[in-house]
């Protein structure tokens, strides 16, 4: 089915969705007409990974259409076993935010589903595009349902957050921009493939490095661009702050294994010790910080920030490995572990913040003092969220322990003392996952809001099953993924050792 | 056979996913019922298994695949040999009887939950689904035959034993408890991660045989760790591992979270904070043995830190007033003892002990939940006294267990101190000598805090107030045959000493480094078990027991006012140790207050200030600023702008003209 423009409709089934639930009407069909739209997304979504071939590294469910011909421009699609699983997890997420959406969005449903499945599309379209301006459209436009999100549907504060997001965000890819009108005139086009081939000299590769680290590294977010996320998390509504922690993140993760590390080899060696250095004060530093929070988001949000910390320390370990060791050996488990870090992820943070989207809906304050023996009242939602909390604390069998432990060991390769830091995540990591666990759901009843708390009911219950099935199956078996994503990740590899210098 | 290793630990966690997903559904006696068959058949398979490796059959495999990331295989399966299979009997055997003893212990559990709570509701079910959980994921454990699935197990046995200790979640008590334990034991995690990362970043693997296969290979590579510092690798591996069983098995000063750990309800202190989860690091030194013997330093560690631990833990065990805490610390000290053995390449006798104190330790903790039954949830010994003619079956099943503990002849603990002390006596390593000192004194300390305890609780004059003794009266069946089942191997057990130590039964299992010669001199002073006995009684440690006893004896029963006289002279030794050498005090005031204020400082300082302040909000002030500059041209008069268009265009001109002129 769909040969030949899968991807297409992966991209424009949800967009055009959108539209047609903007016209659905509020009252009665904008929910169910989103909810169709976004489980036929999924559905379809699927046969990506049905029909995906694991041997080898080549792009797969390829489109082509000229666009700019002047610019050679160029509509061209495809996914490798990087972008595929990215993919998948999109479209799983907006099914799971249509669901909790649905009655706790009184304002305005129609154009809160809208933006939701646009962004869908558009998402889709950052993780297939194959032309760097394709990505670059999809890259920036992605910005626009997601400000909208915040803007009408967020706290008190929005605008404050809003405006840091989209100042923070377009920043960062403003110099991304000019990298690629570079490499343009280089490679004479857009065509990622050819990106990847072109030749440049080291001080074009440090700055386009340089832009490319900006871009990606607020995406991410990292050390010290993140302070922009726990603003837009604690003001975003429920479904923004998912589909930002689980999925828009990734996108950074993404932008460093299809841009930096191929299309610049040379200066990701140079500068890898930088990332590593950022990636590291994520791990440490935000720990502590997520430790001194008084808002459930804003700490989840900090938790989100030290996690993705392991996504870019194992994509850039490899360098120290080469240099330490004189092989790469090994360098997968790096790799391995950041993109299983990003995709497990998705799916705790996603469930983190539902999770307390759940408790938001019923007591409408996210301090953590104002709640205390949830447990008492909602045996099992507090079942769910110590699930979700020993997720995030990375305890193994569920999928949190699978890329740090990957992540850690190829650490101890690179360096000991890298190694050493970042698996202070174990410690820090469970003193503000646990304690808030602790606040929060545990000890007795505190006050008559909470007192009155009625457990979760079905549609709750469903979404965080589901996410519960996830996280335990990623943990207890990853090898489904690791097998799609290991001949791209080593084809990675390949690329981000093979010096593209002009001799 | 493998479809019964698979059958082992499964059932135990399928009986834990029915108790624990339809508790509702099946009720009190569907949950039991569930639970106990599912670690029933464990138990009865893990028998069976021990008689297969008996007669010689072994067993290691895969399962599947977990990841494969290049040439590292990562699976999940299974190594079944002697250690292994004592283990599966052990822990199965006692979570059984610890199931059993649930059904009567928790049978009025409503009680311990506010009525505001729906805690109450199925948490019999739930109990029963946690403690089977505890059960397949310890099997996980000591089945493992992988660093991975070790670390899983690890972990798995951490947050049931988290759970747990908070199941009475409205206690503040019992949640600080349970989050402390857990953090404690994130540190012993640390280290041990580190030391998995370690093996495998050298040895290019993290299945256990092929890890020993290639240990030969980096035998004498160092590593330098602080530039200019040569370290040896296995030594680094060996004291990284040992960090995390200080963690699991409660060693000094990672000991801080089991006294804690007795908020939990009595039957899992029994099962997990005595004798399997807490024994899980004794457990992977013993099967790490290959790695241990390479490293003198880290042995020598071991020794010293176990010993401290036996000596000092035990003394606290004087000094404390609340029964289980006695036991929890008396357990502490005979970790400190197995820790001990291992430091002494005694391996065999460490394991050994394991066993033993699994059986005479969950006996005393499960007498003391007894009395705590009977005594209405009392816990303080001294409002109890003279419980023996009301609970006459805690009361000999106790002596049992108390004379076990204290290595009294013929007792398996006896035996198993026994040889400890003497293999830490023929130890040449560095630090043996203390070790010596502190295990041999610590035979005094331990018999005088078993007995303080158990003849303030069972003589003596009768304590609690009159509604407590009115109804004063030995617990049902459930509860007293589980004591009896244990009473039985806490005597026998110790008769194994023949093929468990000096015998085959461990070899090629355990190994030991030609130089550390513990096992062997004790191997060629062994003549039968009689006349280990009767060598035994000549020696110190008998004498020390009995002195601890007759102390016991003498200061709490026949003249309690040395027990006041001490008490008053020597208070600041009391006071430190009724404090806990203010271990508590200080984590939390360095580790707890310390993380906290820096977080507070690197938010304050770093994100707040520094970013946000300067570089955030000071990039928008900069652009206000030149915004503000700007605004001045823009002043909204036609002829302002008429006249900008001009010399604009009279600039541009001139740039084309005269510089292009020039290309």
């Amino acid at each position: 089915m769909f040969d030949g423009y899968l991807l297409s409709v992966l991209i424009w089934l949800p967009i055009l969705g959108g539209i047609l639930t903007l016209f659905a009407g509020d009252k009665v069909a904008a929910r169910p007409v989103a909810l169709v739209v976004s489980v036929l997304t999924f559905a379809i979504s699927l046969l990506l990974w049905t029909g995906f071939n694991a041997e080898g590294y080549q792009l797969q469910f390829v489109e082509l259409i000229p666009w700019i011909e002047t610019f050679k421009i160029n509509y061209s699609l495809g996914v490798d076993g990087i972008s595929m699983p990215l993919i998948l997890l999109n479209t799983f997420i907006t099914v799971l935010i249509v669901l909790a959406g649905w009655e706790v969005i009184q304002k305005k449903p129609s154009q809160y589903m809208a933006a939701f499945l646009i962004m869908e599309g558009i998402i889709n379209g950052v993780f297939a595009a194959q032309d760097a301006m394709l990505f670059y459209v999809f890259f920036e436009a992605m910005l626009i349902p997601m400000f909208i999100v915040i803007g009408i549907w967020g706290g008190d504060n929005r605008i404050y957050a809003t405006i840091k997001f989209f100042l923070y965000t377009f920043f960062g890819s403003v110099f991304m921009l000019v990298s690629l009108i570079y490499m343009y005139t280089q490679a004479g086009s857009f065509a990622i493939a050819d990106l990847h081939n072109v030749k440049l000299g080291l001080t074009p590769q440090i700055l386009i490095f340089l832009s490319f680290l900006i871009a990606f590294g607020v995406k991410v977010p990292m050390w010290p661009v993140h302070t922009w996320l726990p603003d837009a998390h604690v003001q975003a509504p429920t479904g923004g702050s998912v589909i930002l922690a689980a999925v828009m993140l990734k996108i950074g993760g993404y932008g460093f294994l299809r841009f930096s590390l191929p299309m610049v080899p040379d200066a990701s060696a140079e500068l890898a010790w930088l990332v590593i250095f950022m990636s590291l004060t994520a791990v440490v530093y935000i720990g502590f910080i997520a430790l001194v929070q008084s808002d459930m988001k804003k700490l989840v949000a900090y938790s989100s920030i030290a996690h993705m910390g392991f996504v870019t320390l194992g994509f850039f370990i490899l360098y120290p490995i080469l240099k330490n060791t004189g092989s790469t050996e090994g360098s997968l488990m790096g790799l391995q572990g950041g993109m299983l870090q990003m995709i497990s992820h998705g799916f705790i943070s996603g469930a983190m913040f539902l999770a307390i989207g759940v408790l938001y809906d019923r007591m409408h304050t996210r301090e953590i003092s104002a709640y205390g023996g949830v447990a008492n009242r909602m045996p099992w939602f507090a079942g769910f969220f110590v699930l979700f909390a020993m997720a995030n604390t990375g305890l193994p069998g569920t999928s949190g322990f699978v890329g740090e432990f990957m992540v850690i060991l190829a650490s101890f390769k690179a360096n000991f003392w890298i190694a050493f830091l970042s698996a202070t995540t174990l410690i820090v990591g469970a003193a503000y996952t646990l304690w808030l666990v602790k606040r929060v759901i545990f000890g007795a009843v505190t006050n008559d809001q909470v007192s009155e708390l009625t457990d979760i009911n079905k549609r709750e219950t469903f979404i965080l099953s589901v996410l519960a099935v996830f996280v335990l199956l990623l943990g207890l078996w990853p090898e489904p993924l690791v097998h799609v994503m290991n001949d791209s990740l080593v084809h990675v590899i390949e690329q981000a050792t093979t010096s593209k210098l002009v001799k | 056979m493998e479809i019964i290793y698979l059958l082992i630990p499964f059932s135990a966690l399928l009986g834990s996913i029915i108790a624990g997903l339809f508790g509702a559904k099946i009720g009190r006696k569907g949950a039991h019922s569930v639970t106990i068959a599912g670690v029933g058949i464990a138990c009865i398979l893990s028998f069976v298994v021990l008689f297969d490796v008996l007669a010689g059959n072994t067993f290691y495999g895969d399962l599947y695949t977990w990841a494969q990331i290049g040439n590292t295989k990562i699976a999940v399966g299974f190594k079944i040999d002697q250690l292994t299979a004592m283990m599966m009997v052990v822990v199965t055997f006692v979570s059984l009887m610890v199931h059993f003893y649930t059904i009567g212990y928790m049978e009025d559990d409503k009680h311990n939950w506010p009525e505001d709570s729906r805690g109450g509701e199925n948490s019999y079910q739930r109990f029963f689904a946690y403690i089977s959980l505890f059960t397949f994921s310890m099997l996980m454990l000591v089945m493992s035959n992988n660093f991975m699935q070790l670390f899983f197990g690890w972990e798995a046995v951490g947050l049931v034993s988290y759970l747990l200790i908070g199941f009475w979640s409205t206690r503040d008590t019992a949640i600080f408890a349970n989050m402390k334990a857990f953090l404690v034991n994130r540190v012993g995690d640390f280290g041990f991660l580190l030391g998995i990362a370690a093996i495998w970043t050298y040895t290019g693997s993290l299945d256990y045989h092929e890890v020993f296969a290639r240990l030969s290979a980096i035998e004498f590579t160092t590593v330098s760790i602080i530039p200019g510092q040569d370290w040896l690798l296995v030594s680094v591996i060996a004291i990284s591992l040992f960090v995390g069983a200080m963690g699991k098995s409660a060693q000094v000063p990672l000991h801080v979270w089991l006294p804690d750990s007795m908020e939990g309800p009595t039957p899992i202190s029994a099962l997990i904070h005595a004798a399997t989860m807490v024994t899980a690091g004794i457990f992977m030194v013993s099967r790490m043995s290959p790695i241990f013997e390479m490293s003198d330093t880290a042995l020598s560690m071991i020794l010293i830190i176990g010993a401290t631990t036996a000596f000092f833990m035990g003394l606290i065990g004087v000094v404390q007033n609340d029964i289980k805490k006695v036991v929890a610390y008396s357990t502490l000290s005979q970790l400190g003892y197995m820790t001990v053995a291992l430091g002494a390449s005694a391996y065999s006798a460490a394991v050994f002990h394991l066993m033993t104190h699994a059986f005479f330790k969950a006996l005393l903790f499960l007498a003391a939940g007894s009395v705590i039954i009977a005594m209405h949830h009392e816990q303080d010994i001294r409002k109890m006294g003279g419980l023996k003619k009301y609970l006459p079956i805690t009361y000999w099943t106790s002596l049992i267990g108390s004379l076990a503990l204290i290595g009294f002849p013929f007792f398996s603990g006896f035996f198993s101190k026994d040889l400890i002390i003497e293999s830490v006596h023929a130890s040449e390593l560095y630090g043996a000598r203390y070790a010596y000192w502190m295990v041999l004194l610590g035979v005094f300390v331990t018999a005088l805090y078993s007995f303080r305890m158990f003849f303030l609780v069972f003589h003596g004059e009768e304590r609690m107030d009159k509604h407590t003794k009115d109804h004063l009266h030995e617990p049902g069946k459930v509860v007293t045959w589980p004591l009896i089942a244990l009473a039985i191997p806490a005597v026998l057990s110790g008769y194994l000493i023949d093929p468990m130590v000096v015998g085959d039964f461990f070899k090629g299992v355990l190994h030991f480094d030609e130089s550390h010669k513990a096992i062997e001199i004790i191997k060629e002073e062994y003549h039968g078990i009689f006349s280990f006995v009767g060598h035994g009684l000549m020696m110190p440690p008998f004498w020390l027991a009995m002195g601890g006893l007759g102390s016991a004896w003498f200061i709490y029963m026949k003249k309690p006012l040395i027990a006041q006289w001490g008490y008053d002279k020597l208070r600041p030794i009391h006071t430190l140790l009724d404090k806990k050498y203010f271990a508590d005090e200080f984590n939390m005031a360095v580790f707890a207050g310390g993380a906290l204020a820096l977080g507070k400082g690197l938010l304050a300082v770093g994100d707040r200030f520094l970013i946000d302040g300067l570089m955030v909000n000071g990039s928008a002030k900069l652009t206000g600023w030149f915004a503000s500059v700007f605004r001045h041209v823009q002043t909204g008069y036609l002829y302002h702008y008429a006249f900008s268009i001009i010399v604009g265009v009279l600039a541009i001109m001139t740039w084309l003209v005269f510089g292009m002129g020039r290309i």
